[in-house]
Parts: C-alpha cells; sequence; structure tokens
C-alpha cells in the first residue's frame, strides 16, 4: 500500500442534532482496497458513511476525496466527485421497475452518458437483474433487492462505493455471492468502503478494517493485525475465530 | 341541472364534473406525493389561475385557453420560486412549517384578489361557453366536455412525464424515497422545486376550465381545495390515474346523489363517501 489515501478523514466531530454521533474520528482509505468498518449498533458507522455521502456535516475536521475538500457539499455533487453509498436496508425504490431503479443510479450528469455500459456490467454481475428487470423492485427477494441496490450504486459510474450493512437479514449462501460480486467489483478498480456486524466474515473479506466504539475510531489495521489484539478477540470473536 | 326522472342525464354530468374535479386536484396530488406537503393554498393557486385567464381575456381579449400560452409559463416560474424560496426553506425549520406557509400563501393569494378584483364574482364567459351537445336526446353544456378532455389530457400528459423522463423518474424516486434519492445523485431541492412549477401547469389549466364552468369569487379556492382533497382521499394521493377515477367517482356521488336526495344534500353525501373512504381505506382507492 502507498501513495496517497483516495478519502481522508481527519479528526471529525459529528452531531445529530444536540447529540455527538462522532468523536474525534480520523480514517484513511487507500485506492484499490476494501476497508470495512466493524462496531456494534450505535457505534457511529452509518454516520460516518453519511457524513462522506454529504448527508450529514463535520462541526469540527475535514472530508477529503482526491485532494479535495468535500465535507460541506451536498450529497448529489458528492455522488458527482464518485462516492455512492449503497445504504442500510437497501432503500430500493420499491413501485419502480428494476431497470428504473438501475437508470435512477445514473442520474447524475458525468454517469448518464455512460449508463448503458454501466447497465451492461451490472448484469453481468447480476444477470438475475437482467432477467428481471421488468419486475416491481419490491417483488424482488431480499437477495435481490441487495442486488439491485448494489448494481443501483454502480449505475453512478463510482471511483469509491460506501456498501451499510450489505449482509443484514440474508442467507449464508446469498452473502457468498455477494461477496463474490464485491470481488469482481474490487477488480475492476472501485475501491471499496463497507460496514458490516458479522466480524469474522468481514476481516476475511477485507484489506484493512476499523472498529469503531461509541463514535470513536478504538482500533484499526489489517485483519491479521486486528486478530492478534487480545482487545478485539474477547471483545468481537472468541478465540477460535482468529486462529482459523 | 338535471333532467327529471332520468338517471341517465346526472350519471353523464357526474363524470364529465368529475373531470374537472380530477384537473383541480392533480396539482395538489402531485405535491402531496413528492413532498408530504398538504398545500393548503391550492384551490387559491387554481383560482389565480382564473383570475389569470380573466384578466387575459378583459385586457388582451385572449380567449382564456389561448391565454394559457401566457399564463403556464408565469404559473411554471411562480411554483418553482414558492418552493425554493418559502416551502425549501420552511422544510429546514420544522415539519409543520411549509404547511403555515401554505396557509399563508393561500390568504395573500385572497386578499390580493379582492383588491384587485373586487369580491364580486367573475367568470370566462366566452362565445362557446353556453353551447350545448347532444347525447341521444339529452343535451350537456359543451363546457362540461372540454373540463373532461381537459382533465384527461393533463392526466395523461403528468403520467408519462412521470413515466418515461428522467426528470420525472427523479420526481418519482424522491417521492418513494428521498434519502435513497439524494445518495443516487438527485439533487432533491431542484427536483421539488420542479414538481411545484409541474403542479402549478396544472393549476393554471384548472383555474381557466373552472372559470368556465362556474362563477368565481377571491375566496372560491376555499371550496374547491376542499373538493380537491375529497377527490385525492378517494383515488389516493399522488397517483395520478387514481386521482382521475377519484375525480369521477366524486363527480358521479355528488350528481346522484343531487338527483336522489335532493340538490341540498348533494355535497353532504359528497363528504360522507369520503369519510367512508378514509376510514375504510386511508390510503384511497388506488393508493399504495
Amino acid at each position: 500500500m502507498s501513495d496517497k489515501p483516495l478519502l481522508r478523514i481527519t479528526n471529525i466531530d459529528v452531531f445529530h442534532g444536540t447529540f455527538q454521533a462522532l468523536w474525534d474520528v480520523s480514517v484513511e482509505i487507500i485506492r484499490g482496497e476494501t476497508l470495512a468498518l466493524i462496531g456494534a449498533n450505535t457505534s457511529g458507522k452509518t454516520t460516518l458513511l453519511d457524513t462522506i455521502s454529504g448527508l450529514l456535516h463535520p462541526a469540527k475536521g475535514t472530508i477529503e476525496f482526491e485532494g479535495k475538500d468535500i465535507a460541506w457539499l451536498d450529497p448529489y455533487q458528492i455522488v458527482e466527485l464518485g462516492i455512492t453509498q449503497v445504504p442500510e436496508g437497501r432503500r430500493i425504490f420499491p413501485d419502480m421497475s428494476v431497470l428504473d431503479n438501475l437508470l435512477i443510479g445514473s442520474y447524475n450528469g458525468s454517469a448518464r452518458s455512460k449508463k448503458s455500459q454501466n447497465l451492461e456490467k451490472v448484469y453481468q454481475h447480476f444477470p438475475r437483474l437482467q432477467e428481471r428487470r421488468k419486475q416491481i423492485a419490491k417483488t424482488l427477494s431480499g437477495g435481490e433487492q441487495q442486488m439491485l441496490a448494489i448494481g443501483r450504486g454502480l449505475m453512478a459510474d463510482p471511483k469509491l462505493m460506501l456498501i451499510d450493512e450489505m449482509s443484514l437479514g440474508l442467507a449464508p449462501i446469498v452473502i457468498d455471492e455477494l461477496f463474490k460480486a464485491l470481488e469482481q467489483i474490487k477488480e475492476r478498480g472501485i475501491t471499496i468502503l463497507f460496514v458490516e456486524q458479522n466480524v469474522r466474515r468481514t476481516l476475511k473479506e477485507a484489506d484493512r478494517a476499523y472498529i469503531l466504539e461509541t463514535g470513536r475510531v478504538a482500533l484499526s489495521g489489517t485483519a491479521t493485525e486486528l486478530c492478534e489484539e487480545d482487545r478485539v478477540k474477547k471483545a468481537y470473536f472468541g478465540v477460535e475465530v482468529c486462529g482459523v | 341541472m338535471m333532467g327529471s326522472g332520468d338517471i341517465i342525464t346526472p350519471l353523464v354530468m357526474g363524470i364529465l364534473l368529475g373531470g374537472l374535479y380530477a384537473l383541480i386536484a392533480l396539482g395538489l396530488s402531485m405535491v402531496f406525493g413528492v413532498m408530504r406537503l398538504i398545500n393548503l393554498a391550492h384551490g387559491d393557486l387554481v383560482i389565480l389561475g382564473s383570475y389569470g385567464g380573466y384578466a387575459l381575456m378583459t385586457l388582451l381579449g385572449l380567449d382564456p385557453i389561448v391565454g394559457l400560452v401566457i399564463s403556464i409559463p408565469l404559473m411554471f416560474l411562480l411554483g418553482f420560486a414558492i418552493q425554493k424560496y418559502l416551502m425549501g426553506r420552511a422544510f429546514g425549520i420544522s415539519s409543520e412549517a411549509p404547511l403555515i406557509i401554505a396557509f399563508g400563501i393561500s390568504l395573500v393569494l385572497q386578499n390580493a384578489n379582492q383588491i384587485l378584483w373586487t369580491p364580486l364574482s367573475r367568470a370566462l364567459n366566452t362565445s362557446y361557453s353556453n353551447l350545448s351537445f347532444s347525447i341521444g336526446l339529452r343535451q350537456f353544456p359543451l363546457t362540461y366536455l372540454l373540463d373532461f378532455t381537459a382533465g384527461i389530457i393533463v392526466m395523461l400528459a403528468l403520467r408519462a412525464f412521470l413515466i418515461h423522463t428522467y426528470l420525472g423518474k427523479a420526481i418519482t424516486a424522491a417521492s418513494q424515497d428521498k434519502k435513497a434519492a439524494q445518495l443516487m445523485g438527485i439533487n432533491t431541492k431542484r427536483v421539488y422545486g420542479y414538481a411545484f412549477a409541474i403542479a402549478m401547469i396544472s393549476a393554471a389549466i384548472a383555474g381557466v376550465f373552472l372559470g368556465m364552468t362556474f362563477p368565481f369569487t377571491p375566496t372560491s379556492g376555499v371550496s374547491f381545495l376542499t373538493i380537491a382533497f375529497g377527490t385525492v382521499i378517494i383515488g389516493g394521493l399522488g397517483s395520478m390515474l387514481g386521482t382521475f377515477i377519484g375525480g369521477i367517482i366524486l363527480g358521479i356521488v355528488q350528481t346522484l346523489g343531487g338527483y336522489f336526495f335532493g340538490p341540498a344534500s348533494q355535497m353532504l353525501i359528497v363528504y360522507v363517501i369520503v369519510l367512508v373512504v378514509l376510514a375504510i381505506r386511508p390510503q384511497g382507492l388506488f393508493g399504495r
């Protein structure tokens, strides 16, 4: 791992009204890597993703993407720069067709001109979406809806993809399929930041991880490094997991 | 208004009148569907469209329907400005603020129209206002047929816009999930501006056809807002086709109610039906 980070978050504080959700958080993502954010509910993972996406703004600290300060941009401007988020709970547009959901993903200026190429790529990752392109999105299964949410994110032609709780509520066989797709997406040169509660799986798939605890970065490092930390073992895995 | 002892006449009148009700309600339905805003000023904005037609007719001698060429762009800009400078900011303050702003716009329009046009009742009388057409032996006012036709055309145009254009899809997406729409790169503030502006196009058209059908005063907006509410409650907020069918149902209930129970109770029967629909199916007959 070398050169300048793709995204550099430095010492940010973020509030929900008067409640402080993130405290002095710093995170770096290197171009091409797959980075995981681990933590319990309310540890601030989703808040961090929403701040990167411009839905929230930091009270303190900076967020730089490719060297440009993006902390105060609106969400649509962030998408135009090449950061897309696949939100928790998938949040597909339930009453629109699968194809329309995908097309909405390419709404922003630069992605719209590449929509047919990107659509083809999405169909390569998820052939089932092509079969069901005319179906109303809410009639898809949970796994297919997650594929649609990821596909819709890819239609924005991102450099960095933020994926929140992808495997929540899905069967293991579906989760395997989704992680396989993430690997292909990574091979295309798209950097991935994903949030998971399934720690074991996360450390297997990610190059590096950050552990958040009550809005603070508790630990960070490569999967192997984190496994060797006693605190991590106790808090998250149980010994046998890390031994593998 | 009704042929005696003949049910076909009130039925046809109800269907045609329902087209006008739908035309009035489409903009209300669209703004609610997209922004979850109950636009209390909608009736007054429709009446503003009626006065616009009246002004162009009396000052420039334009036929009210031809006058739409001028009033539609003006209402479009007014709608965009209302959303951008008033509603958009109000959304940032609290969820009640836009409702109060809408109420304020309603009062301002009523009073401004009273100063400009006096409280006297006005009408858009044209050379064809008093013509009629016949189905078999029965005669119907031509304006009612024009209302119905305009209602269908505007409903189909809005539907096609929402389904087939990129902006329409973005408006639909923002109405189904605002956060997800933002994350997909949709500038929701701008999309809301367009949605309000497009609703105002339908209000301009509704105002003209309303003015050709019924006399109006500066405070008429209130009663037509009530009718528009009834229409969208029956049809389902946000669905253009549902709103249209809601208008037809409301029109038929009104004229048949008058036929069976006398003209004095026709609106009472309409609102009893609205309450029944609200109690049994609050999302409307065709709502999601």
